[in-house]
């Protein structure tokens, strides 16, 4: 274990009114690394991985418990800044939704937010994310016209740039690829790889391959259990529980 | 009979009643137009009306409808926003929103008859406005405000809700993101929504005949101070509108050209409310163009 974990989280429950969604996860996540969490659907992976950066919170008739810590702040303390939060862990999403600007007021809209005026920082700052995103030469001649007129693989990276801008430490990405075509999904996993010295990476993904080819770490979620969490290569070769070896041999889900 | 057949027979009927709706609308709308317009010029568009001899015209109607339309939006705007953002974004679904709803959907089905003489005995009488602008302003703004309540609300339910995700992740407030995301996508419906219910309340006739008025009053279109009484600008000052000077002049209109000048006003306020249709489409589709770059 190279350095101590970012994230670490302990007995998480939750509950969507009697349903229990998640039956006591506990995961840690390490710095430069990209951890795929897999699983069939509904096995509580997205619900997981939404409560890091507490984006179920507005979700009616929901109940957490247990205790999820980033660099040791309880997460879910009533002292906690939401905004400062969702600053550090920024997420990416499914859906490649660019808001209704130009690619350029995309990228620096949280730095707006945060109040950077100077054209010069924003400037810089939008090269640098869409340099890092990957998408860099595709847009910085149209960096003036509308993010919603890009092709939707780059979109994503557009929106993966938006939330680069702003400088996480840790980037939560919610089957990022699984509405894009192969060669725009593999353009975002090799960015990805490349990103990770910078960033801890935390991803969602229905594709095993993907898992396999781009994660560090893999965790398995089974029925809101996590079954297993090893290093990618062991456990897409060998598997310590019998349900992983099931799941990535194509036996169920 | 074979499913090709029935298809074909079923497409003909289609087309048939289709084509029944455009040939009544199209022969409607040539009949006001070839009817009216040889009456329109620049005098029939500026002057006053004449009660009793020919040769009158619809300047102070024709103003007092754009006055009203300007005052009744400036009224209903903000808070039709305001309605439609929380019904949308913030409004659980619980008894007192169902109610609100259902509240909307009753008034917005109200015959703007009943709506009038509800004004004319809340505003006009109950709150001593008089027949004037502003009681006439009011009542279309009860008229108008739920159908633009729904308006903006659909619009913002279009979004799709990952909008509102990424806002909040990336450390917007509910309220950041709806003022500055959603609703600036939603902005082509909306606008669209709002031009078409201003075109709606510029052709209102029945909600205004005891709000705002029979008479229309000499303007001086010297004095724009709003404290003045033959201010144009006056919103306490009785106010005929284009809508209810066609209704008047065929009810009891007693000058001689009263068939010319109804046919007149008719046909301009088709063609300004047709003027209206076109706009909304067309600033609907520019802003949604721009907003796309497609």
């Amino acid at each position: 274990m190279a350095a101590a974990p970012i994230i670490t989280s302990r007995d998480v429950h939750l509950y969507y009114g009697k349903h229990e969604a998640l039956k006591g996860i506990d995961l840690d996540f390490n710095p430069q690394q990209i951890t795929a969490l897999i699983g069939p659907s509904g096995s509580g992976k997205s619900t997981y991985l939404r409560l890091l950066n507490r984006m179920n919170d507005l979700i009616p008739n929901i109940k957490i418990t247990g205790d999820i810590r980033l660099y040791q702040q309880d997460i879910y303390a009533s002292d906690m800044d939401i905004v400062q939060l969702r600053k550090e862990v920024g997420m990416v999403f499914q859906q490649p939704h660019p808001f209704p600007f130009s690619i350029y007021d995309n990228v620096v809209y949280g730095l707006r937010l945060a109040g950077i005026k100077d054209r010069a920082v924003l400037d810089q700052a939008v090269e640098t994310s869409l340099k890092a995103a990957a998408v860099w030469t595709e847009t910085k001649d149209i960096l003036h016209e509308s993010a919603l007129a890009l092709s939707g693989g780059q979109r994503q990276r557009v929106c993966i740039a938006r939330v680069l801008a702003v400088k996480p430490a840790v980037i939560l990405l919610d089957e990022p690829t699984s509405a894009l075509d192969p060669i725009s999904s593999s353009k975002i996993e090799q960015m990805l790889v490349d990103l990770k010295k910078d960033y801890t990476i935390i991803m969602v993904t229905h594709n095993l391959q993907q898992a396999a080819r781009a994660s560090d770490k893999t965790a398995f979620f089974l029925d809101g259990q996590l079954v297993e969490l090893n290093d990618t290569v062991n456990f897409f070769t060998a598997p310590a529980k019998k349900e992983s070896e099931d799941y990535i041999s194509g036996r169920f889900g | 009979m074979n499913v090709k057949r029935q298809d074909k027979l079923a497409t003909i009927i289609l087309y048939v009643i289709a084509g029944a709706i455009i040939l009544v609308l199209v022969a409607l709308l040539a009949f006001i137009l070839i009817q009216g317009l040889p009456h329109v010029s620049w005098h029939f568009l500026t002057a006053p009306a004449r009660a009793f001899e020919a040769g009158g015209g619809i300047g102070i109607q024709l103003f007092n409808s754009f006055y009203l339309l300007v005052l009744a939006m400036l009224i209903s705007v903000p808070l039709s926003l305001g309605a439609g953002i929380y019904l949308s974004e913030y409004a659980k679904k619980n008894w007192l929103t169902g109610l609100i709803r259902t509240s909307i959907e009753i008034l917005s089905s109200l015959p703007s008859v009943v709506v009038g003489l509800f004004g004319f005995l809340i505003f006009v009488i109950q709150f001593n406005f008089g027949f004037s602008i502003l009681s006439g302003a009011l009542v279309l703004t009860v008229f108008n405000l739920p159908l633009l309540t729904r308006n903006v609300e659909e619009s913002l339910a279009s979004i799709s809700h990952a909008q509102r995700e990424a806002g909040l992740a990336l450390g917007l407030s509910r309220w950041e993101t709806v003022l500055k995301i959603i609703v600036p996508e939603a902005l082509p419906g909306i606008v669209t929504g709002m031009i078409l219910g201003a075109g709606r309340v510029f052709g209102e006739a029945a909600a205004l005949i005891y709000t705002a008025g029979q008479s229309a009053p000499a303007l001086d279109f010297t004095n724009w101070n709003p404290f003045y009484i033959a201010s144009p600008l006056n919103p306490m000052r009785p106010a005929e509108t284009l809508a209810v000077h066609i209704w008047k002049i065929n009810s009891e209109g007693i000058m001689p050209d009263a068939v010319a000048v109804s046919a007149g006003a008719s046909a301009v306020l088709i063609v300004a409310v047709l003027i209206f249709n076109l706009v909304a489409r067309w600033l609907g589709q520019r802003l949604f163009k721009k907003m796309t770059s497609s």
